[in-house]
């Protein structure tokens, strides 16, 4: 193996986006629509340089939801990518679309408005985002360490394709660092 | 109806038009937005390739997107009621950006929201949806004059180079049947007419 490959895998298996590009990958989850959040960078950056993706931008969250939902229904795995105030705008399409016509659908949302959010607006709307999942009974897991994150991301999209039932999972700042005060 | 200004193209309805579309296809996908439209397309005879939205409004082409970019070799009709696609014009720009050349999309615009009691749209008498998609990146996006353009220009799209919009101008009437509100079985019926599942 060439130095750079050595050194490009070695940062696949150590670092959380690594490890959410693997398990999509493994999982065949090739469709990747996102509004994007400063957490989400290199994922994003490193999702867009593999040619297994197909991962682009969207104006809003829930038109990702819908991509993805049409492709599901078409024989295509997808996933979204988005921020605590994108998942806000989510509970009509959850509660009409994902939830009663049984789909798939695998969200990562990076979490803001906690562990040092310094925009009080956000800090507001992430209180919002797990009432919401549980009102509507839907799996969702926060993940917090390096070491849980791929048997919880793993199990979860496995879960979510078997019981054909929507799942949320919250990409803690205990995980990614998160957003700090300066920027 | 509300106040639109003259153009050149007949005002024309939802019901003939889902009709004629239907009555010329074989395997293609249908996505029905929300409301009358995916009404129209059930009245138009139930087919196992059509997909019909009981709520989301909004999203009929973010969801042919979606069937579009699974089945590239499937050609992916949407229909969308003008009002529906108000809430979701970013939708156009993506749509533009990834140009699959197998969807066709097709606005319903009475320039009311009918199905709440024809109330007038923000856009009624003032925005251009056709132009809207063309300015979006869109560039086949046209009026249908009357029903026979409608037709030349669904079967112009099948053999475009990118995406195709059609905007038709329909009249005040409600659906004319009623979609079987059963989300999880039209969800299954459409796969099966995709050729992803079998049934049990």
């Amino acid at each position: 193996m060439a130095a750079a490959e050595q050194a490009s895998s070695q940062k696949t298996a150590t670092t959380w986006h690594g490890i959410v590009l693997q398990t999509l990958k493994r999982n065949e989850i090739k469709l990747v629509p996102y509004v994007p959040d400063r957490v989400l960078t290199t994922l994003i950056k490193d999702l867009h340089a593999d040619p297994y993706f197909t991962t682009f931008p969207t104006a809003r969250e829930e038109e990702a939801v819908g991509i993805i939902s049409g492709a599901w229904m078409a024989g295509m795995r997808g996933a979204v990518l988005m921020q605590t105030s994108g998942f806000a705008t989510l509970a009509n399409v959850l509660a009409s679309l994902a939830v009663p016509y049984q789909i798939p659908l695998i969200m990562f949302v990076s979490e803001r408005g906690t562990l040092g959010e310094f925009n009080y607006g956000q800090a507001l709307v992430c209180r919002t985002m797990r009432p919401v999942l549980d009102s509507l009974a839907m799996e969702h897991h926060t993940i917090t360490r390096l070491d849980e994150l791929e048997f919880i991301a793993d199990r979860s999209i496995k879960q979510a394709v078997t019981t054909q039932a929507p799942v949320a999972l919250i990409l803690s700042p205990l995980l990614t660092g998160g957003k700090t005060f300066d920027k | 109806m509300t106040n639109i200004p003259a153009r050149n193209t007949k005002v024309m309805n939802r019901f003939e038009l889902t009709r004629r579309l239907v009555a010329g296809l074989k395997d293609e996908a249908v996505i029905g937005g929300i409301g009358n439209t995916n009404f129209d397309l059930w009245a138009a005879g139930h087919r196992p390739e059509n997909f019909y939205m009981l709520g989301s409004m909004g999203l009929a082409f973010p969801i042919a997107l979606g069937v579009a970019l699974a089945q590239p070799k499937r050609r992916v009709f949407a229909l969308e009621g003008d009002g529906s696609l108000l809430m979701q014009l970013g939708c156009l720009s993506t749509i533009a950006t990834l140009a699959p050349k197998n969807l066709t999309m097709v606005v319903m615009d009475n320039g009311i929201y009918q199905i709440t009691g024809s109330q007038p749209t923000p856009a009624a008498g003032h925005a251009d949806l056709v132009a809207v998609a063309v300015a979006s990146g869109i560039a086949n996006s046209s009026w249908a004059a009357d029903e026979d353009d409608f037709e030349r220009l669904i079967a112009q799209s099948k053999q475009a180079a990118g995406p195709t919009l059609i905007g038709v101008r329909i009249d005040d009437k409600p659906g004319t049947g009623t979609t079987r509100r059963d989300p999880a079985q039209i969800r299954e019926r459409f796969m099966h007419g995709m050729g992803v599942r079998q049934p049990l």
